[in-house]
């Protein structure tokens, strides 16, 4: 199994379109990557096919906002509350990060896992630029099955986008998990709001991710015309 | 409790269903997967933990009463307006969010709005983005896709004005 190494910033500075099939730099020479006799190269189309690297971010301009904010908040917090109500949020939000940790991990695995086992051609025939209605109702079917809660729905978003999966698509996809997927429902909503509204409100919510994955599209084509800027993603 | 347990058991299922799947294709396909999900849990821990611990600092200089007093019984696309932007300003996580709209549709909010409001938590809460999608997602979809979620809001409360009460 060839497997490529593309850029993984979210600028490219050597250029190279981590999206698009043809987007590979180099190979890289591992043991575990190369046919070997033990383990010969499988033979279907998708693993056959060189898979493109998933998107990894560096520190970009996000994170340096949020640190921002961060810090302001954390010296505001410190001004009111001294060092004490630091020090409370701190060890109260380091625990919460404990027990998040496993998920986060099982969600990194999920996205690794799908990215890898779903052919990077049918995802964009069933979920690309082209794909239409079927795509959009495709990823709503998608986010409202998908199990878990944002350690999972995220990974996978972003392993879809990487396999092929346009922006209306995975917008269709992570609406539809946040709004009429059935996790948070079950878990907060019902127990707090009650069945009556739950089921009401998602009832209301169940056209909302077809509609922003086209409104999407729609906006998607117009900001970034041509099919180059398309492929120039991350 | 036991719906945190639920999800992890169903979590860790999908794990291993897909595993399988990548297993079946071969070891190296599966080495692969494994070595790359472990590199982007690697490479997410420290944007994770910015977010869990940040969105911490950020909650607690917004008070949920600042929330609850924008999500007042204001009736009208204003109020829906205000519930938007009072969801997109929650702080802390579902409970919150929840508990907020509960509470305004106990105290006399309309109906419309507290849809309104908890549509647009759901889509835009800034601690879940900052906490959650932009780790994740490339930050350029995740701004678009906040940019493209801004009406819905609105729309559900539409739809909430024309079919009536629950």
């Amino acid at each position: 199994m060839a497997r490529a190494w593309v850029c993984r910033h979210t600028v490219c500075i050597g250029g190279t379109p981590p999206l698009i099939r043809t987007g590979i730099t180099l190979e890289r020479p591992s043991p575990l990557s190369g046919p070997s006799p033990n383990h010969p190269a499988p033979s279907g189309d998708a693993e056959s096919e060189p898979r493109p690297g998933r998107v990894r971010k560096p520190i970009g301009w996000s994170t340096i906002i949020i640190a921002a904010l961060v810090a302001v908040s954390a010296a505001l917090v410190w001004r009111r509350d001294g060092t004490d109500g630091v020090l409370d949020i701190l060890t109260h939000d380091l625990s919460l990060f404990s027990g998040i940790l496993p998920r986060v991990l099982a969600g990194c695995l999920l996205g690794a896992f799908i990215s890898e086992i779903l052919p990077h051609e049918k995802v964009s025939r069933s979920l690309g630029p082209k794909s239409g209605l079927m795509g959009l109702l495709i990823g709503t079917a998608f986010g409202a099955i998908l199990p878990g809660g944002p350690f999972t729905a995220y990974p996978v978003a972003s392993a879809l986008l990487a396999v092929g999966a346009d922006f209306g698509a995975t917008i269709a996809m992570v609406v539809s998990w946040t709004l009429i997927g059935y996790g948070r429902a079950v878990a907060w909503e019902i127990p707090i709001m009650g069945t009556d509204f739950t089921l009401w409100r998602i009832v209301i919510s169940l056209p909302l991710p077809v509609l922003a994955g086209a409104l999407g599209r729609f906006v998607y084509v117009r900001l970034y015309p041509k099919p180059l800027a398309k492929d120039d993603e991350s | 409790m036991s719906a945190a347990l639920l999800i992890d058991i169903l979590l860790w299922s999908s794990v291993l269903g897909v595993g399988l799947i990548a297993f079946r294709r071969g070891r190296p396909v599966f080495v692969a997967s494994l070595r790359e999900g472990t590199m982007d849990f690697v490479n997410i821990v420290p944007r994770i933990a910015l977010g869990v611990i940040g969105s911490g600092y950020i909650a607690a200089i917004i008070p949920q009463e600042v929330i609850t007093g924008w999500l007042g019984p204001d009736s009208g696309w204003l109020g829906v307006a205000t519930a938007v932007v009072a969801g997109a300003a929650t702080p802390g996580g579902p409970v919150v969010g929840f508990s907020i709209g509960a509470v305004a549709l106990k105290s006399g909010g309309g109906v419309p709005q507290v849809v309104a409001y908890v549509v647009a938590w759901a889509l835009f809460a800034f601690q879940r983005v900052i906490l959650w999608e932009i780790p994740f997602m490339p930050a350029r979809f995740v701004w678009f896709r906040c940019a493209v979620s801004v009406p819905f809001p609105f729309v559900a409360a539409a739809i909430a004005m024309v079919i009536g009460k629950p």
